[in-house]
């Protein structure tokens, strides 16, 4: 699914929303990214959502409000948040704002998509 | 050097680029340079989110380098910060309802070596900082 050409692109995997981040993660794109997420959330069916960052090379504390306002939101419908392919640029962030206390991290975005599987209700 | 932006998101990848470039001189790590873009992105934010409100203003960002340190300024003449002390604050924001984390100060502090923080409501705010490049390579 191709919503927006250059910042991102979106998949729905049965349940799971994942979200290519293609760009630098910052207020400006924060801006873009946080309308079409919770969109797709809000349309429905969606209980889990997954972050890749493949091609993030920055990231700033807009990022992690970004995160964790996604994350609130599945949440409430009973799900579960992670973020995939983290560069040592974006990992130093998530670990110092403490983000991996709430959200999970996996290698690959089928690693997160098997873990949300295995553990998924019903 | 000195570079004067309008307030408006589309500077903030602009103005951590510019920094960038002018600190490659000093031949940072990749780490340090990713330190100093997000700090600058982070008080380049603040001045756009909470200095201007979203309005129209100018950003002042002054560049130094002195021996192997670099010194950054960020200035603007928005609203000011009634409350530093508070501002400063992990996981404080006035505003929540943006979903900003609070984290934008913790992050300036954590990735430079000196943070200081001016700033009188209805004037501006001045945000001074300074990290030594090359401090890894020594050890």
């Amino acid at each position: 699914m191709q919503m927006e050409k250059e910042r991102v692109h979106y998949e729905v995997h049965q349940n799971c929303l994942v979200v290519y981040v293609t760009d630098d993660l910052d207020h400006h794109a924060v801006l873009q990214l946080r309308e079409y997420s919770d969109r797709l959330i809000e349309a429905g069916n969606i209980r889990h959502i997954i972050f890749d960052f493949t091609d993030v090379g920055f990231m700033d504390s807009s990022g992690i409000g970004l995160i964790m306002g996604r994350y609130k939101k599945v949440m409430f419908l009973g799900g579960r948040a992670a973020v995939t392919n983290v560069g040592d640029v974006v990992n130093r962030i998530f670990t110092l704002s403490g983000l991996y206390q709430i959200i999970e991290r996996y290698d690959t975005v089928a690693d997160a998509l098997q873990g949300m599987k295995s553990r998924r209700e019903g | 050097m000195k570079l004067v932006i309008e307030s408006v998101s589309e500077n903030e990848s602009f103005a951590r680029t510019v920094v960038a470039a002018y600190i490659t001189r000093l031949d940072p790590t990749l780490e340090e340079l990713a330190d100093v873009k997000t700090a600058v992105s982070e008080a380049v934010t603040n001045s756009i989110i909470h200095g201007y409100l979203g309005k129209s203003g100018e950003i002042e960002i002054t560049c130094e380098i002195d021996g192997r340190e670099v010194i950054i300024e960020v200035v603007d003449f928005g609203v000011g910060i009634p409350d530093i002390e508070r501002a400063m604050e992990p996981l404080y924001t006035t505003k929540p309802e943006w979903e900003r984390s609070g984290m934008g100060f913790a992050f300036m502090e954590a990735f430079m070596d000196v943070l200081e923080v001016q700033s009188e409501p209805g004037k501006g705010t001045r945000v001074f900082m300074r990290k030594e490049i090359g401090k890894e390579q020594d050890k």
